[in-house]
């Protein structure tokens, strides 16, 4: 496609036409007809729907006029040239542009537990009740149903995790999903279905192995059965040119627990949206993020919680530091159902401003139909404290350095939530490494 | 021998004139003290030296062993080994008092140079013992939530860290009760020696009976008026302020 050609106004399709579509299909010829008729109709669903607009709520302050799905190639081939970096140590499964190469998860000794780590394709035919029921099988509430079908429609491979009943890992299980290759559009998913009072973490890495601009179009489904602990941790470090989407369902059912926790380093623009569905009693979703942005990087953030019974417990907080020209977006929503009754829910989302020229928005919103519930939410921004800067100079710390210590310490309220020590640190790590560009 | 020179030293926030012309030098191995009333210019003088943004240095100099400081940033100043003991130490939230130290002295080596961490903590913990914080204290975010006592201590901490080649101690004993200020004053005294020029700011006697100075400065309407040796501190302490304000009027 050459830039001269380009209609006056922009495809709806972009680079994913009929055509892309049905090459994709060939190369999933052997997938059962359920899945391929499931990708048909998501495939129909994308090609329908409009792109978002400046008038559509969901979209507001989001830049409209950056979003395009031209000059993809849906379905990508290349080599894998440079080191994949693994902050997390070694991961159960690498895909690289939608492809398992990697797999190394019957070499952690999780199989003799019964737990299952495999790839979608696999589940496909393995375990297809399961992916049936649980598959990008929540609504597309947050404004990206049009991308949401185009993943579902365009998804080569992922990431199938299962844990059994009362099954408890220790170690987090890592799948790292790499894109490489100008235009290449990848379509990562992670699906976790943790059963009856189990406990897990799950670490999705999505890294860039070279600097091209990518198209990441990824999804996440956590299913949190009665008494399950899932933990869920996404670092997103695509090339500072992506285009990114990342949809995240989570259900959590009775007594269960669910912590995510998303870091957004990477990409020129990216949109998040998280749903968490509170489905029965005991109930309890956390969900946390940071964001580290610089440049013109415009980050946004979209996120639901659902209380659908009486008490249940959600607590968000959502942070983000602000450099240079960035922007974040941040639109919340807390819905308490009729018989949600004792909903505790709590949402925060806190800004910390590194320079005259970022920009912030935060809509922290409710909508309470019960009335016996304890429901607080929040916005804050503020720019770094003079008097802190100054105390950290004043001890002999580099001005930049001296940031840095306070981003971190910004930070801290909410890395200091994950349990796991050495995950802490591979975060921190990685944080560092941007703070440090 | 190190020296810490104030030369006709003026200095304004905003628009007002705070000090007004003071000239002092400090050597190393030297203790002096500045006395004098509340709103005298005390405190002014010392965050002037460090550096505070706040604070314009409209005239005079600061010069450390000939060389003016006035031209580097705060962080500069505090490696050129000056150190300021905060009245009011800021709360750090989330950063650690061990990853602050560490940052403190990563920052004083050369660049690319790592950090012995093994020597760091060993450092750090024999500089605790000697100040009898608990180990646990590191852990802690900086100054967060810590009493008028623990603040003060962790300043002295900082200091013992850094080993500054002149402290400037900023009403040090303002919060402290006697149990407090006598650990704080145990710390600033192992320090003292050879090696340290310190200038304690005070409004009462009572610190200097725990750190004797070698000099006494009363300071007025942003000037020294008066020094003397620690019996100064003593005839201040009997007679007050009001003395020296009726000796300057009878000179005037």
């Amino acid at each position: 496609m050459s830039s001269s050609t380009l209609p006056a106004t922009k495809s709806i399709i972009g680079a994913f036409t009929a055509e892309a579509f049905a090459e994709h299909l060939a190369t999933h010829k052997s997938a059962p007809a359920w899945w391929l008729d499931r990708k048909r109709v998501a495939y129909a669903k994308f090609a329908a729907l409009p792109m978002p607009s400046r008038t559509d709520e969901s979209w507001r302050f989001s830049n409209i006029g950056t979003l395009t799905l031209d000059g993809f190639a849906p379905t990508p081939v290349s080599d894998l040239k440079s080191e994949i970096p693994k902050p997390f140590g070694l991961p159960a499964l690498t895909f690289f542009n939608n492809l398992l190469i990697s797999d190394r998860s019957a070499k952690a000794g999780l199989t003799a537990k019964g737990v299952i780590v495999t790839t979608l394709a696999e589940a496909t035919t393995q375990h297809a009740d399961l992916l049936k029921a649980h598959f990008m099988a929540q609504p597309q509430k947050l404004g990206s149903e049009k991308f949401a079908s185009l993943h579902t429609a365009f998804v080569a491979d992922g990431a199938f995790i299962y844990i059994p009943k009362g099954i408890e890992l220790a170690e987090p299980i890592i799948i790292t999903h790499v894109a490489t290759g100008a235009g290449t559009a990848v379509f990562p998913h992670t699906l976790v279905i943790a059963e009856e009072n189990s406990k897990v973490t799950v670490v999705d890495h999505f890294v860039s192995a070279d600097a091209s601009a990518h198209f990441a179009c990824g999804a996440n489904d956590l299913y949190a059965a009665h008494g399950a602990q899932l933990t869920y941790v996404a670092a997103q470090a695509w090339s500072k040119d992506t285009l990114s989407f990342q949809f995240n369902s989570t259900v959590v059912r009775r007594d269960a627990r669910v912590q995510s926790l998303n870091i957004h380093l990477g990409a020129r623009q990216a949109r998040h949206e998280s749903l968490s569905q509170l489905q029965a009693p005991g109930a309890f979703s956390e969900m946390l993020a940071l964001t580290v942005a610089t440049g013109t990087q415009e980050f946004d953030q979209r996120t639901l919680q659902i209380h659908q019974a009486a008490n249940t417990k959600s607590d968000l907080l959502y942070k983000n530091a602000l450099n240079d020209s960035s922007k974040t977006n941040f639109s919340g929503l807390i819905i308490v159902d009729p018989d949600a009754q004792k909903t505790d829910a709590y949402q925060s989302n806190r800004n910390l401003m590194l320079s005259e020229d970022a920009e912030v928005n935060s809509l922290p919103g409710l909508e309470i139909q019960a009335n016996d519930v304890r429901c607080t939410h929040g916005s804050t921004t503020s720019r770094v404290d003079p008097e802190q800067l100054y105390y950290l100079q004043s001890r002999g710390i580099h001005p930049k350095t001296a940031h840095q210590l306070l981003v971190f310490g910004f930070f801290e309220e909410v890395l200091n939530r994950l349990e796991n020590e050495p995950l802490h640190d591979a975060l921190r790590g990685l944080i560092q490494s941007k703070l440090g560009q | 021998m190190h020296s810490l020179e104030i030369k006709d030293l003026h200095v304004s926030i905003g628009d007002k004139e705070i000090v007004k012309g003071l000239t002092l030098t400090i050597k190393t191995g030297e203790v002096h003290a500045i006395m004098g009333p509340n709103g005298t210019g005390k405190s002014t003088l010392s965050k002037a030296i460090a550096g505070h943004p706040d604070y314009t240095i409209t005239s005079g100099d600061v010069l450390i062993d000939g060389k003016s400081i006035l031209e580097m940033e705060p962080d500069e100043r505090a490696r050129a080994g000056v150190f300021l003991a905060f009245q009011y130490p800021s709360e750090i939230p989330g950063v650690t008092i061990a990853n602050f130290l560490r940052a403190a002295q990563q920052a004083r080596l050369a660049e690319g140079e790592e950090l012995d961490a093994t020597a760091y903590y060993k450092k750090l913990y024999s500089k605790m013992d000697m100040l009898k914080i608990d180990r646990k204290f590191t852990s802690r975010a900086v100054n967060e939530g810590f009493s008028g006592g623990e603040k003060k201590r962790c300043e002295i901490l900082q200091m013992a860290m850094l080993e500054p080649i002149f402290s400037l101690m900023d009403e040090t004993d303002s919060g402290l009760d006697i149990d407090a200020l006598r650990i704080v004053a145990d710390g600033v005294n192992a320090q003292r020696g050879e090696k340290l020029g310190v200038l304690l700011i005070t409004h009462y006697q009572r610190l200097l009976d725990y750190i004797v100075p070698d000099y006494v400065h009363v300071m007025w309407d942003g000037r020294i008026v008066k020094s003397g040796d620690k019996s100064l501190a003593l005839d201040l302490e009997a007679r007050g302020y009001d003395w020296v304000k009726q000796e300057l009027a009878a000179k005037a």
